[in-house]
């Protein structure tokens, strides 16, 4: 392999991983304070068909990636109202918001299919982009890549060394300690139940508006339960989030690239390379089962329900 | 206030999940007419929504066209995105119980059903779509898009300059097989260089996968691109890469103006009107048709002007012979991949041989897995 194809490999590996990055982040914090968004596909759909639908009507796509981020607040919204203002079954209600994003967005969409759209365009950042090699594979991608970078430098920051981190974390970890310690834990929830619908909605728009311009339905193909799986073989940290997402992505273009040589594996057995690759990585490195432990929001998946 | 709070939360947990039915639509007329050979009733079951571009469109395109073509003398139902198995079977009873008179099902999967309904309502013909089991009242009919595959073939050759050429497929069936072959077979005819690189993505549906699946080949030299899959996700990567691809199922041109050569179509209204008529006559009978370019079922879409006038001749030429019946694509001599030669020179495949196809001809690189 020569290095400019090992380039081209790096750089849509990225871009592979970067929808996978955008969920499980947002999932990520929802699950650090406590609520289990089993919707991601829903809203992701709903990001996408919405965000898709603004593009052909507006012709301009920052407005359209805006939408898409509002459509998945919404979804996210409804989420948030069922399971923590109304104290329903979170994993229910998730499951439901997955179902219900799948429906509406086929239905919603169904005029809107088979439509071309340009897309999102490559922006190449100045100076930086003209490294070699690294240049390529970082810094000649659309706006939303970078925006997955910033993204996930900022909730490594805010867990690692801020007050609204530990906050969340306290909500996650115990929501009548952390109510007697005065923070609102339904306003936190809410907040990260939002973030985690914005960001869902953002990597819907991705697929629909920058990875492959087009709205067909089912489109997210199960990305929201590998993300959702991600985020806790990531053991809820951003930085491994990041690590799982591009191995995953990695892997499922060397699926691709294998069949080209003369390694000769069946094909149905190389499309688990991705799964199998980024499970057996992620296991090994949370296999310390204490910090593990100790990483695991423990009021995960259960309502709060302030007492009287 | 517990109470309140537990209802509501379980009617919008109802109202949620009933929100999810509207993914499958179902429309039908309530009341059965009088069976009459005035009017008839024609019911369409499709595998996939009908806006996918894809297979499913072809087939409602066909479904509009019969209307369009026998005005008041039919009426026609269709419900989409059902499943093969056991929900086909309730789909098709529901269609044949409540007079319909004319059932076509359009997916491979829905093969067991047809017949399984069929046997109880002996009244009502049944056409199925790609299978090969008949039955009294029960037609199968399928085109030969690989004759669409070998023209498109003989224009990717002519267009190569890397003499790579990517090809984006879902499953190894003899289906897809046939059709790589054709393709490779068109190909290698006007260009013996050339190579047509093969990538399973083992999906039919999933944009992002043939994507990157596109892209791997363009990785790889590859500079025309071609799917056996049912987005248009390929297409659009070969537009922005500043390749050319060639779409199937349905004019692609709109995902890659500059992009798009041609697409190999089907074309299945003036098979969906002989057949309804024959069933308004009374003169229905199964039958097992594999229709090609001769019948119009399969066609070529609008070559692109980038294409020069020369190829776009030959193609028309070779088109015309396949029409008139005095060529035949797998004519030999065929060598496969490893050059033996495995039908000879003034032979040339049967159609038992092509529904067969399990190996590849030369000039495909990559791997045919073996169930």
């Amino acid at each position: 392999m020569d290095i400019e194809l090992i380039t081209n490999i790096l750089y849509a590996t990225i871009r592979t991983g970067t929808p996978l990055i955008l969920v499980a982040l947002g999932e990520m914090v929802c699950e650090k304070s406590g609520v289990l968004n089993l919707g991601q596909e829903g809203m992701m759909l709903m990001g996408a068909v919405v965000g898709f639908m603004a593009a052909v009507t507006t012709g301009n796509l920052f407005v359209a990636v805006l939408i898409a981020v509002l459509a998945g607040i919404l979804m996210s919204l409804l989420f948030g109202f069922l399971s923590i203002s109304l104290v329903s079954n979170q994993v229910a209600t998730g499951l439901a918001l997955t179902i219900f994003g799948g429906g509406l967005s086929a239905f919603l969409g169904a005029n809107y299919v088979g439509i071309g759209l340009d897309g999102v365009q490559a922006m190449f950042i100045p100076l930086l982009s003209d490294i070699p090699v690294i240049g390529k594979i970082f810094f000649q991608q659309d706006p939303l890549v970078y925006l997955s970078f910033i993204m996930a430098g900022l909730v490594y920051w805010v867990f690692k060394s801020t007050r609204l981190g530990l906050n969340i974390r306290a909500v996650g970890e115990n929501p009548e300690a952390a109510n007697a310690m005065g923070i609102n834990v339904h306003r936190v929830r809410y907040m990260c139940v939002m973030f985690g619908g914005a960001m869902a909605g953002l990597a819907g728009g991705y697929l629909s508006l920058a990875y492959t311009p087009l709205w067909s339905e089912g489109m997210t193909a199960g990305k929201g339960w590998i993300a959702l799986s991600l985020v806790v073989f990531a053991s809820w940290k951003a930085e491994r989030i990041m690590l799982g997402a591009y191995l995953f992505g990695a892997a499922s273009i060397m699926h691709l690239i294998l069949q080209g040589t003369r390694f000769e594996i069946a094909p149905n057995l190389l499309a688990m390379l991705p799964y199998v690759a980024t499970i057996f990585v992620l296991v090994l490195l949370s296999s310390n089962r204490a910090k593990t432990k100790l990483n695991t929001p423990k009021s995960l998946g259960v309502p709060y329900r302030p007492q009287l | 206030m517990k109470l309140i709070t537990k209802l509501l939360t379980t009617s919008a947990m109802v109202a949620a999940i009933a929100g999810c039915s509207d993914s499958t639509t179902e429309e039908t007329t309530a009341a059965a007419p009088e069976m009459s050979k005035d009017s008839i009733k024609v019911g369409f079951v499709y595998v996939s929504p009908t806006g996918d571009a894809g297979w499913t469109h072809s087939h409602d395109q066909a479904r509009k066209y019969l209307e369009a073509q026998l005005g008041d003398k039919v009426e026609t139902t269709y419900v989409e995105s059902v499943p093969e198995g056991a929900d086909a079977e309730r789909v098709i009873r529901n269609m044949a119980s409540n007079g319909h008179n004319l059932i076509f099902t359009t997916s491979f999967g829905y093969m067991n059903p047809t017949l399984k309904v069929a046997a109880r309502f002996p009244d009502v013909k049944f056409e199925h779509a790609s299978g090969y089991k008949q039955a009294e009242n029960v037609g199968s009919y399928f085109a030969r898009p690989y004759q669409g595959r070998y023209l498109s073939g003989l224009i990717a050759g002519k267009m190569t300059k890397t003499n790579v050429i990517g090809y984006v497929a879902a499953f190894p069936i003899p289906e897809v097989v046939r059709g790589i072959n054709a393709f490779t077979k068109g190909v290698r005819e006007v260009n013996p260089d050339a190579i047509v690189k093969v990538v399973w993505v083992s999906t039919w549906f999933d944009p992002a996968k043939e994507r990157e699946a596109a892209e791997t080949l363009i990785l790889q030299n590859a500079d025309v691109l071609t799917q056996h899959t049912d987005s248009a996700a390929v297409i659009q990567t070969a537009e922005a890469k500043g390749k050319y691809a060639i779409g199937y199922h349905s004019d692609m041109s709109e995902y890659g103006a500059n992009a798009h050569l041609t697409s190999t179509i089907h074309n299945w209204g003036p098979l969906y009107v002989e057949k309804a008529k024959a069933v308004l006559n009374g003169t229905w009978k199964k039958e097992n048709l594999w229709l090609g370019i001769a019948e119009g079922a399969t066609d070529l879409a609008p070559i692109n002007d980038i294409v020069p006038a020369d190829v776009k001749a030959m193609v028309a030429e070779k088109k015309a012979a396949l029409k008139a019946g005095t060529m035949r694509v797998f004519k030999g001599p065929i060598n496969d991949q490893s050059g033996v030669e495995k039908v000879s020179k003034d032979d040339s495949m049967t159609d038992g041989a092509l529904l067969g196809f399990d190996w590849f001809i030369e000039g495909v690189s990559g791997t045919l897995p073996k169930s």
